[in-house]
């Protein structure tokens, strides 16, 4: 069995994983794990994955999960072009400065908007204003600190050419998008530095990876969204719960 | 100028830096950053060292370069070290957050700022604490020496600086975790005892400190308050 990955495209890091795979014209297996119907704590995937995350790559025998490793593990194995992870000491290391930022300030916000208008709902939870005020806040800073001090002067966020640390940002920034707020309106540094990535990667492949994210609204207003099923809400509310 | 480390003990991160520094022999200039002072670390001088006004953060010559893992593996590669200590995965953000949530609702928050934490708060941090340090054992360790392998590597050196945070906060990490305290034996042997004990004298003392001036809790507050909410 060769090269497999476990992803659910909703999942804003999966589709960083996603673009970095087939933008590099590497062969997967793509295994597709859907989290709204629970299936990432099924007994199936928890053979594979006991720490029950996506996305996750089989590799044989080899087993790895966060998609940071996961890059990093195929940029290696499959030689990909330099400037996705430069060999350079100091240009790697602006790529993991990026990504260390990145954890703590991006990873974790731009993910609240899906939570507070679908998922939170779909469970029958509400997120209070006061949760969803501070997370505009959270994002408005954060986006603000992108703008200046990683793309001032850099046409992408860690250097002058592309690496995996842009796919991680921009797909990021998507997931609120996806919900109606247009991040990039008033801020043409940003937008520019969208327009770059994007066409980097190419139109057609950036609409067949964000098809389902770019469309939830869309899916909610039909009621094609799955409910989630009982053995999901444990770590459904969770998530919930530490929206901060 | 040679290599300059701006650092303070009392931060996780910093500590896991100044051990791999010191354990590999590294000659840096050390220069002090104090949180607790009303964070010197806001400043516009420490913001042309690091714009993003954090720290750890390196300085070699005119490279300047911000986050722990970044600089850890910056490190690696400029002074060649052993390359057993180059680690397979240093994501570990679930449980640098409940270390951190520990030490500050536990110790900073009542003990340092004078600041009430309710007891649902705390009690949610603690069971999420443990929820982390048993996927450490069970998930990561399992029966291994070291978290990646059979020798010790910066996912080692990230993870214990991280526990040892939960020690300062007085949070018996290790009770009941037979394989959790013989790899922490095994990782300060490694490392060295009196360096261990060194890197982390300032948190380990963290809970007998002295409540801050209120004109440094006044600049300390607004950085910190989100996590006591």
């Amino acid at each position: 069995m060769g090269l497999e990955l476990y992803l659910d495209l909703l999942s804003q890091p999966c589709r960083a994983v996603y673009l970095f795979a087939k933008k590099n014209g590497i062969p997967f297996q793509l295994r597709p794990v859907e989290l709204l119907k629970g299936q990432h704590v099924s007994q199936e995937f928890s053979q594979v994955n006991s720490l029950h995350r996506l996305p996750t790559l089989k590799d044989g025998d080899f087993v790895l999960s966060e998609s940071t490793a996961i890059m990093i593990y195929l940029s290696c194995k499959y030689q990909t072009a330099d400037h996705w992870y430069p060999e350079d000491p100091q240009a790697r290391a602006r790529v993991l400065e990026y990504l260390g930022w990145h954890a703590d300030s991006i990873r974790g916000t731009f993910g609240v908007p899906l939570w507070s208008q679908v998922l939170a709902p779909l469970l029958g939870v509400q997120v209070s204003e006061e949760k969803v005020e501070r997370n505009r806040t959270s994002m408005k800073q954060a986006l603000g600190r992108l703008e200046e001090t990683f793309l001032g002067g850099r046409a992408f966020v860690a250097g002058q050419q592309v690496t995996l640390a842009d796919l991680l940002a921009l797909e990021e920034l998507m997931q609120p998008v996806a919900l109606g707020h247009d991040l990039f309106e008033g801020r043409p540094r940003l937008a520019a530095w969208r327009a770059r990535v994007e066409d980097f990667l190419g139109a057609q492949l950036c609409q067949e990876t964000r098809g389902r994210i770019l469309s939830i609204l869309e899916q909610e207003a039909n009621k094609t969204i799955p409910v989630p099923p009982p053995e999901a809400h444990e770590s459904m509310l969770l998530r919930i719960a530490r929206i901060p | 100028m040679g290599l300059e480390l701006y650092l303070d003990l009392l931060s996780q991160p910093c500590r896991a830096v100044y051990i791999f520094a010191k354990k590999n022999g590294i000659p840096f200039q050390l220069r002090p950053v104090e949180l607790r002072q009303g964070g010197p670390h806001l400043s516009e001088a420490f913001a042309q060292v690091n714009p993003l006004k954090k720290v750890p953060a390196l300085k070699d010559g005119d490279f300047t370069l911000a986050e722990s893992v970044a600089i850890l593996l910056y490190l690696t590669h400029k002074y060649k070290v052993p390359d057993h200590w180059y680690p397979q995965d240093l994501q570990h953000t679930a449980l640098r957050r409940s270390c951190l949530r520990a030490l500050w609702h536990k110790v900073m928050f009542p003990v340092f700022l004078g600041e009430l934490v309710s007891p649902e708060l705390l009690a949610a941090t603690l069971a999420e604490l443990e929820v982390n340090l048993q996927a450490l054992e069970d998930k990561f360790l399992q029966n291994k020496a070291f978290l990646a392998g059979p020798h010790i590597t910066l996912a080692d050196l990230v993870a214990i600086t991280e526990l040892m945070h939960a020690v300062g906060a007085g949070c018996q990490v290790f009770e009941g975790r037979p394989k959790l305290a013989t790899w922490r034996q095994r990782v300060e042997a490694a490392m060295g005892e009196d360096l261990f004990r060194e890197a982390h004298e300032v948190v380990l003392k963290v809970k007998d400190s002295a409540p801050a001036d209120p004109t440094i809790k006044q600049k300390l507050m607004p950085g910190v308050l989100a996590m006591i909410r």
